[in-house]
């Protein structure tokens, strides 16, 4: 699954790293992600279920990648996500690369604004809640090629 | 000071089975103590023969106890019980005047690391739990089976020393879950028995295999048939039970679809002879259960074992059981040491789980659902069963496709409960009895939906 990726977007689309969280185990989740990013002409690198921060941080810095989704569906995927980007964000490689999550975030059904705002002030680019379908994803992911490239 | 007198979990559910009940049994865990008393408490309460489970949070199942006792220091809620985080005290008085030999609780994990799990939940005077090598390996983490196999030998042979407290400790294998959707059930069956096959082999005397509701119940019998025709041949020297799991996958997202996939469960287990299920809650698809919906889902289920009284015949035979006997002896034929013949059988792909991204799975195996809804094998990579399963037919792989596939339980329950409303309501607005049903549901308008 891995490949050494480039930093230019190419005709191979955008090199995106796909993860779950420290404590999350749910893999389905990253497999249908994978297929609709690659079916939208992108790389991408699953790195799979219960990812500790520290390899995710490697992984990253070793692929520098121009997208990197969080997904975690067990309900600690608030802060775990929380967690992790800071961790990233440490790393003056990775303080600018566009970064988001989505699944189902809590133990509760979906988050309130504030949660949200959290994450997204933490910095998170987008928070794709479970409901809200794979369309706004699949624009953003739209938008964001397009910018890369020109 | 341990639980007085914790009669054993086997006991209680073979004492339950000889009865004509239905044993049902929830997932439940909160991580404060004051609460979890009280879900143990409802749960005995309801009506239903029962028993308690607590279930852990997901830190305690990686084994990261720092960020769990984190969180209970800053007051955030998990999504389980941290039962190592947690002193054993805290723990002891959670299942005081609660847990006994009318109400066993068991620990419900999913950890390939499980040592502190099991010295904390004896230690709390408990002796039941669930899991296995394998099936809280692949499906919960990224830890090699090397690491996986021992450490669940050293947890079983741990477990066992309860014995000599007068208590026979019991171990479920969570074998016939897997990833909880598109796995073919003679895999399913299996591992179910070679996990128990394991558990006995590290000295544990009373032990339950599972298998997990899938998408065809015609399927459904059949496997439960054959699982309880191997443990019948492989397990003859231990105290065992077969346990439902209500479906593991994408559930029912109305509440009528949600129950009626409940209740299709429990009389699953009871035409198949089952002594147990855990069920499954209106709130499934979306957030953890409530108390309440829990026992709701509990009193549901038993009532629904109650009401069916037909027994399985003999469903006609498409090989689930010589499949998995193929697929057990393939494993067993490596090598007296059951958990050494296991991480080998997964190396060659003798063992291979279809969409499982474990890092020690071969990956070549996949299912499809066929047009009656039963799973199918679209390619069996390595797995030792070219004699025992038809032809196998590979469709590409598409987001799409798999999603429609995931989603094929839930689509059933739910069209069929929206189906039933939208009858309802247009049969109310038209005055019908409901006898004469419109041939042609175009004719309904949207009106008639609108106006309930
Ligand atoms: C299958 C399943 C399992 C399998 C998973 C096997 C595996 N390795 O994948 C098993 C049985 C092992 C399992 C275990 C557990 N599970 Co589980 N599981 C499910 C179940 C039934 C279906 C999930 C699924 O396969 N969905 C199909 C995929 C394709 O959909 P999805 O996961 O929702 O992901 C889609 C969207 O959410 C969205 N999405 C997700 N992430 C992202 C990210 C971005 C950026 C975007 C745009 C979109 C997006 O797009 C995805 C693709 O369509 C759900 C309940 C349900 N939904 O019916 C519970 C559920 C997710 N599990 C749950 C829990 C809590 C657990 C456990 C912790 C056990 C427990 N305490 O009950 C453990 C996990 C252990 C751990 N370390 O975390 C809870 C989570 C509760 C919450 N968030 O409030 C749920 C909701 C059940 C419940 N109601 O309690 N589980």
């Amino acid at each position: 699954m891995d490949h050494a990726a480039g930093k230019e977007v190419s005709a191979d689309g955008l090199s995106v790293v796909l993860t779950s969280v420290s404590s999350d185990s749910h893999t389905w989740n990253l497999v249908v992600l994978q297929l609709v990013l690659e079916e939208l002409g992108h790389q991408v690198h699953n790195l799979g279920a219960c990812v500790p921060d520290e390899l995710m941080v490697s992984k990253c810095l070793r692929l520098r990648p121009d997208l990197i989704v969080v997904s975690s569906v067990n309900g600690h995927g608030f802060h775990d996500g929380l967690r992790l980007i800071r961790q990233v964000r440490s790393h003056a490689e990775l303080v600018g690369t566009p970064m988001v999550i989505g699944g189902k975030l809590g133990i509760a059904g979906p988050g309130c604004d504030r949660s949200r705002a959290q994450l997204t002030a933490a910095g998170y680019g987008a928070v794709f809640e479970d409901g809200t379908g794979l369309a706004a994803f699949q624009s953003y992911i739209g938008r964001l090629a397009i910018g890369q490239a020109s | 000071m341990s639980v007085p007198g914790t009669g054993s979990f086997g006991d209680f559910v073979a004492r339950a089975h000889r009865a004509g009940k239905l044993v049902v049994q929830p997932r439940m865990g909160v991580s404060d103590p004051a609460a979890m008393r009280i879900g143990l408490l409802a749960t005995r309460k309801a009506t239903a023969t029962a028993v308690g489970t607590i279930t852990l949070d997901s830190y305690t199942r990686m084994g990261d106890n720092a960020n769990a006792r984190a969180a209970l220091a800053a007051g955030i809620e998990l999504n389980g019980y941290p039962i190592v985080a947690h002193d054993p005290a805290v723990t002891r008085s959670v299942l005081d005047g609660v847990a006994g030999p009318d109400f066993p609780v068991q620990i419900r994990h999913g950890s390939p690391c499980p040592e502190p799990i099991v010295a904390a939940l004896i230690q709390a005077g408990l002796h039941a739990t669930e899991g296995g090598p394998v099936s809280y390996c692949l499906p919960y983490s990224r830890m090699p089976l090397e690491d996986s196999i021992p450490n669940w030998a050293r947890s079983c042979d741990l477990l066992a020393e309860v014995r000599s407290t007068g208590t026979d400790p019991h171990v479920e294998s969570f074998g016939g879950c897997m990833m909880g959707q598109l796995c073919p059930p003679g895999l399913l069956v299996a591992l179910s028995v070679l996990e128990c096959l394991f558990f006995r082999q590290h000295g544990i005397r009373s032990v339950s295999l599972s298998y997990a509701q899938q998408t065809n119940s015609d399927q459904d019998t059949e496997a439960l048939l054959a699982l309880r025709r191997l443990a019948t041949q492989w397990l003859p020297d231990v105290d065992w039970h077969i346990v439902v799991y209500t479906y593991m996958g994408v559930y029912p997202r109305t509440p009528d679809g949600a129950t009626g996939l409940l209740e299709e469960a429990a009389r699953l287990a009871v035409r198949a002879g089952a002594a147990r299920l855990i069920v499954k809650t209106v709130a499934e698809g979306y957030r953890i259960p409530t108390f309440a919906e829990n026992v709701a889902a509990l009193e549901t289920a038993a009532l629904a074992a109650e009401g069916c009284l037909t027994i399985a015949g003999d469903p006609v035979d498409t090989g689930i059981h010589a499949e998995a006997s193929a697929l057990i002896e393939a494993v067993l034929d490596l090598g007296p040491n059951l958990g050494a013949a296991l991480a080998t059988a997964f190396r060659r792909g003798y063992l291979d789980v279809p969409y499982c991204l474990h890092p020690d799975n071969a990956g070549r195996a996949r299912s499809y659902l066929d047009s009656t809804g039963r799973l199918q094998w679209s390619s069996i990579g390595s797995l030792p069963i070219r004699g025992v399963v038809g032809p196998t037919d590979t469709a590409k792989l598409t987001a799409a496709g798999l999603l429609a596939s995931l989603s094929y339980v839930e689509r059933t329950f739910d069209n069929a409960s929206l189906e039933q409303e939208f009858q309802a309501v247009s049969d109310d607005s038209s005055g019908s009895t409901g006898d004469d049903r419109d041939p042609d549901p175009g004719n309904r308008s949207p009106a008639a939906r609108q106006s309930a």
